[in-house]
């Protein structure tokens, strides 16, 4: 425990992501309302509510699949606000899916290989006509992304169809199609859904590897209490789009508005 | 390049070669009758609107359905600017008829480019009845514009397209459709028919992969179109309907969306077959439909599905088999 404690005060440094009064509406719902966040280089900070909390939603105003309505996402020091989220991974933020989107008629590799794109440097008449450029370029690129499914013991699936690997190993593999994007920020939308405890219990070892390995920021959504207490340095708990409380699991866990908002009154 | 591609490469080449020698000497020769080098030369222009639509079609996933309209200015452009060359210069008949097909090519990509901008909002059948409308828009247009023969149609155009040239343009277009399919950009089309979603948040800019295979698709058909302009001698704008845009739709279906060798398979079969059921043309159309009907209940993919047939690999498969045999007569 004690160990834990200590772990915030270790990650000082500018913020890689912040994000001021970030306020998103629907119409006349307000789905998040005045979130503030600030992710320090190499923290790991779980991100928890009840269903329907506005998770998910904050997730998408991080990555620039929806424009806030109020406040400004900062990642890198650039502002994201206006940027397509194409143009947001490659300000160095990248993110998983709570439903796994993999590109499944593809093989293990190129789905890889597809998100390792940016790095590949070769335009369309050196592909077209198979210059040398085109060879050297497609295997350094084959080997950096099969370096990074060895990772997650995926490289026996490399050839393989992603859609016909087993689903905890599709939940890996977009993982590390999100670390093939080389991001500073990670955020992942429930990984651990749909795994049973021994899977969870492999995803935490790997999360924490992969922090460190990779040094990367890590924002995670979860539902499954021991993964987020397990390995989280900070937690922000969220109900009805307004942050509730924020600070250590233990605080977290004994905080009586959290505990409000997840078994009711 | 390892030693295995370059085989592959040499197996391939030499494949095509022999097909085109075949043809060549039966040509030469007199064992191929004109009606069959007709044949082939209009299979030659099939296959390269085939695989040219499977761009859009298998890679990118999306409903297209005015392949014909791009077809028509590759056509027009071709017909127009080797008219020019030839009064105005005395080069070769081969340099005429490529140069030609590139300007046709360029302006159908430059239009295709334009169409595709609606496919930034629009997807599936909303994107196909948009396609439909441009196609129909560039047919009225050739109707009504009187430089080139307007309702008439355009006559005079030389006829520059033989067996041998349309045969090698078509190798060309396959091989080029193929790499691109196998290379960054392939990937990233496909990854846009995977999950759109997932594509962009994996750093692949949509918007800019969308045109670009939109404009690839309807480079090479207008190629194919200056073929056809050039094979024909003339031009009548309403073989440009949505009809055969339909049809050629129709053989990337039955040949396996994203199977490059499916549409070509597909794309042969489908213009040879009319030819042999000519005495019954009344009913082309019903053994059409019918074989469409078959295939969507037995192999709703296509033919191929997107799997691709590779000579080397075959070979390989084939030599193991034989060696297999062997040692089980061995042991």
């Amino acid at each position: 425990m004690t160990e834990t404690t200590n772990k915030p005060a270790v990650h000082t440094g500018k913020p890689v992501l912040s994000a001021e009064g970030v306020t998103m509406r629907f119409g006349g719902l307000t789905a998040v309302d005045n979130f503030n966040l600030e992710l320090r280089p190499g923290e790991l900070v779980g991100l928890i509510g009840p269903n329907g909390a506005g998770k998910t939603t904050i997730f998408n105003a991080l990555t620039g699949v929806y424009v806030p309505t109020e406040g400004t996402v900062t990642i890198n020091g650039t502002v994201i606000n206006d940027k397509k989220a194409s143009e947001v991974v490659k300000i160095g933020a990248a993110r998983t899916f709570q439903n796994i989107r993999l590109f499944k008629d593809l093989t293990t590799l190129e789905n890889v290989l597809i998100a390792y794109d940016e790095f590949i440097d070769y335009n369309l008449g050196q592909g077209m006509f198979r210059t040398k450029k085109f060879w050297d370029e497609e295997k350094t690129a084959r080997e950096k992304c099969m370096d990074l499914l060895k990772i997650f013991d995926l490289e026996q699936y490399a050839d393989g169809k992603a859609k016909n690997m087993p689903y905890g190993q599709q939940r890996k593999l977009e993982i590390a199609r999100a670390l093939a994007t080389n991001p500073q920020v990670l955020m992942l939308d429930e990984p651990a859904a749909g795994m049973n405890p021994a899977e969870t219990d492999e995803l935490m070892k790997t999360i924490e590897f992969i922090r460190d390995k990779f040094n990367i920021t890590i924002l995670l959504i979860e539902h499954d209490m021991s993964l987020v207490m397990g390995i989280c340095e900070r937690i922000v708990v969220l109900d009805y789009g307004r942050t509730i409380a924020e600070g250590l699991p233990d605080e977290i866990s004994h905080n009586p508005d959290v505990i409000k908002a997840y078994l009711g009154e | 390049m390892d030693k295995a591609i370059k085989k592959s490469y040499i197996i391939n080449f030499s494949a095509v070669f022999l097909l085109w020698l075949l043809f060549y000497c039966g040509q030469q020769f007199g064992f191929i009758s004109n009606y069959l080098i007709g044949i082939i030369i209009n299979s030659c222009i099939m296959i390269i609107m085939a695989t040219s639509l499977n761009i859009v079609a298998g890679f990118l996933g999306e409903m297209a359905l005015g392949h014909a309209g791009l077809m028509a200015i590759g056509a027009y452009t071709g017909a127009v600017v080797s008219g020019w060359l030839l009064d105005a210069v005395s080069l070769p008949h081969i340099v005429v008829l490529v140069l030609a097909s590139l300007a046709g090519g360029l302006l159908a990509a430059g239009i295709g480019a334009l169409i595709s901008l609606p496919s930034m909002r629009l997807r599936g059948d909303y994107l196909g009845i948009v396609t439909i409308g441009f196609a129909e828009i560039i047919r009225i247009f050739f109707i009504n514009f009187e430089p080139t023969g307007a309702a008439n149609g355009m006559t005079g155009i030389k006829r520059l397209t033989t067996m041998s040239n349309s045969f090698w343009i078509m190798a060309i277009i396959v091989a080029l459709i193929f790499t691109i399919g196998k290379s960054r950009y392939g990937r990233a089309i496909m990854s846009i028919r995977e999950d759109e979603i997932a594509s962009e948040a994996s750093g692949i800019p949509t918007t800019k992969y969308k045109v670009l295979a939109f404009a690839l698709s309807s480079f090479f058909a207008g190629i194919g179109g200056s073929l056809y302009a050039h094979y024909q001698g003339y031009l009548d704008p309403n073989k440009f309907q949505f009809n055969y845009s339909i049809e050629m739709f129709t053989i990337v279906v039955l040949g396996g969306l994203g199977s490059v060798t499916g549409s070509i398979i597909s794309a042969i079969v489908l213009t040879v077959l009319p030819e042999l059921l000519r005495q019954f043309s009344t009913y082309r159309l019903l053994v059409y439909s019918l074989a469409l009907i078959v295939m969507m209940i037995f192999r709703p993919q296509g033919i191929f599905g997107r799997y691709e047939f590779s000579l080397s690999k075959f070979m390989d498969e084939m030599k193991d088999k034989k060696k297999d045999k062997q040692k089980g007569s061995a042991a």
